[in-house]
């Protein structure tokens, strides 16, 4: 068959036709190197970290009859040395148990005591247990505080405040607040916390100093969540004769708090991870005590814990660096996202349950 | 009642076999010299009507005329929006100005219900939402509230089409359900007077044929004023009539008189189709 090429719509190249062609690809290779970097990160720590962390099991003769050296000891200096022609590398106790071993065993067969020489580093045995409970106790302290702070403030703003000067200087206020650096939050929780208070480096000066960094993101969204409460409800409510207060408690606030809780996940992710904030008012180096361990109750408040986010800083910067110190860094990487998930992962699911009790 | 018409409600109306007579009938509520603002701007001017008990009133007019700005007046919903006020004038129940330093808005709410144009319905169980005012003035007894949840339903129509799901949610009713579980809502706190703000502007005719027959029910027992933008729906189911017009109350009178006898000319062009 013979066709005469009469097609008018045949394509005709051209620069605007190229150009097409060029953006489009310039896009598409942007979304893919983003997507590469997400998968390196990610990558890397789960690669490395997980190493340590699944690495560190180990059996025990009492129930649960395992456990997990680097998620349930404290941080301990790795001992590296000669011993019998093989290389040994033990965590500081295991270290002194086996020399005080061997020289009783020594001694013991008339032998002279041995002589171990060791090379030492810091921090990089042992596991992160103190750091875990210290970054949940700081999570939870400072989302309790901003919570019950940014929450009262949004039903004020969005329910009871008239839109005037005053409302129009609070959101600024607001605004300017979400766009201070942590470092910033970090000297004023020092000067005014630790210093002009007096509390010292402490649970509650990292609390606040965490609390004040994400009120502005808990404030923004729990008003906008507050917003999207249908004003039938609150209409209906008052017809029937309710108080201000009884209809916001009972029929507006059921309603936003799943909103409210999508706000504060990402409020927990970043009082998890900000390590500015806490390093000059709650965080330790190191500390040998466990938080509980406290003669009175007030002292809990009053003390410093470790963090997850300030060990990161502190094995990555702090000590010298040599083959050991990786296994740390990842490790508590690794384990740091882990908890970070969960706790996300648990507000979500509760966000969803209510959501799904709260529907209209 | 009668089905709608295309010819000019003037021209068919018939008198409700449920109207009641104005004789013996007592007034409820007066407004005097009523002026209303929102900020600046006047809404209300000169307002004079007398409503009386037990019988139905029905605001009409064009959009933006007024009315139901007057009716939010009457339990004072207006105080929730910014900048609104009273210049002049008394809104008096039983006697009583209701914007007097001593009346609690509050307090005036549970007597003076309201139903809203979009059914509103709380994302609660029908049996919550109908108890919502109850409980909020701690009346906690189970039978109280089981005995108030089936006297109210019943009241408003809707009993026999929900006896069998009280717990499930108020949300999953149709969408005259819904209105009449409003309905039922209120009357659940025994107002004296119920609010009815366009209460059929989103519904069926047949749903709203159901809560036109309910409010001649309720009428036996409460004072009902409807602000409705049907004139059918107002000569099928009002004793008395009000036309608004920017702001003014341009005539009010039995509904009768208002749908065949109109006085003022404005009146008869609106209410015979030709504006609004």
């Amino acid at each position: 068959m013979t066709t005469v090429s009469t097609n008018t719509f045949a394509s005709r190249p051209s620069t605007g036709r190229s150009l097409e062609k060029s953006t489009f690809w310039i896009f598409r290779i942007a979304t893919y190197v983003i997507l590469l970097a997400g998968f390196a990160v990610f990558g890397d720590i789960v690669f490395k970290g997980s190493a340590t962390v699944f690495g560190a099991f180990k059996t025990t003769s009492s129930f649960p009859y395992f456990t997990n050296t680097f998620l349930t000891e404290a941080p301990e200096s790795l001992y590296v040395f000669e011993h019998k022609g093989e290389k040994r590398e033990m965590g500081d106790t295991e270290y002194r148990a086996f020399r005080e071993k061997e020289t009783a065993a020594a001694l013991a067969a008339g032998k002279p005591a041995p002589v171990f020489e060791a090379a030492s580093y810091v921090y990089s045995a042992g596991g992160i247990w103190p750091c875990i409970v210290g970054t949940v106790l700081l999570v939870v302290g400072s989302m309790t505080i901003a919570l019950l702070l940014g929450v009262s403030s949004a039903i004020f703003l969005s329910e009871y405040a008239r839109d005037g000067t005053f409302v129009r200087f609070v959101r600024l206020a607001i605004l300017n607040l979400a766009g201070v650096p942590s470092i910033v939050f970090g000297l004023f929780g020092f000067g005014m916390f630790v210093i002009y208070f007096d509390w010292n480096v402490s649970l509650l000066a990292g609390w606040f100093t965490l609390a004040f960094m994400v009120l502005p993101v808990v404030i923004t969204a729990s008003e906008e969540a507050l917003k999207a409460v249908p004003k039938g409800f609150r209409e209906g409510s008052l017809a029937l004769g309710a108080t201000k207060w009884q209809t916001i408690q009972s029929n507006v606030l059921p309603y936003a708090l799943p909103g409210i809780l999508t706000s504060s996940i990402l409020g927990i992710a970043r009082v998890a991870g900000e390590t500015a904030p806490i390093m000059f008012t709650a965080a330790y180096v190191v500390r040998d005590k466990m938080p509980w361990d406290v003669e009175k109750i007030s002292d809990f408040f009053f003390q410093g814990v470790m963090a997850l986010p300030y060990h990161i800083y502190v094995v990555s910067s702090k000590i010298p660096q040599n083959e050991y110190t990786s296994r740390v860094q990842y490790g508590t990487a690794f384990v740091f996202l882990g908890i970070v998930a969960l706790i996300a992962a648990s507000s979500i699911i509760l966000r969803n349950k209510l959501r799904g009790r709260y529907k209209w | 009642m009668d089905t709608p018409s295309a010819t000019p409600a003037s021209r068919t109306f018939n008198v409700p076999a449920t109207a009641t007579s104005a004789e013996g009938a007592q007034t409820l509520i007066e407004i005097d010299n009523f002026d209303f603002y929102y900020g600046a701007k006047q809404a209300l001017f000169d307002i004079n009507i007398r409503i009386a008990d037990k019988r139905v009133t029905a605001f009409i007019g064009p959009s933006g005329c007024g009315k139901s700005t007057l009716l939010r007046c009457l339990n004072r919903m207006n105080d929730l929006i910014d900048g609104t006020s009273v210049k002049r004038g008394s809104v008096k129940i039983r006697s009583i100005d209701i914007n007097g330093r001593d009346v609690d808005s509050i307090e005036l709410r549970k007597r003076v219900g309201m139903v809203f144009q979009k059914s509103n319905p709380f994302p609660k169980s029908i049996y919550e939402n109908i108890i919502y005012g109850l409980r909020i003035q701690g009346v906690k007894s189970k039978s109280r509230l089981d005995e108030v949840v089936e006297k109210s339903l019943r009241g408003a129509a809707l009993w026999d089409e929900v006896k069998d799901r009280l717990h499930e949610s108020g949300l999953g009713l149709s969408g005259g359900q819904q209105q009449r579980l409003c309905i039922a809502r209120t009357i659940a706190v025994e107002p004296e007077v119920i609010l009815m703000d366009e209460p059929c502007s989103a519904l069926d005719p047949i749903a709203t044929a159901k809560v036109e027959e309910l409010i001649h029910e309720l009428k036996k027992q409460y004072t009902i004023i409807i602000v409705t933008h049907s004139m059918q729906q107002a000569a099928r189911c009002s004793d008395q009539t009000a036309f608004f017009y920017m702001g003014k109350l341009i005539e009010f009178g039995e509904t009768r008189d208002i749908f065949m006898n109109p006085k003022n000319p404005q009146t008869e062009a609106y209410v015979s189709g030709r504006f609004g």
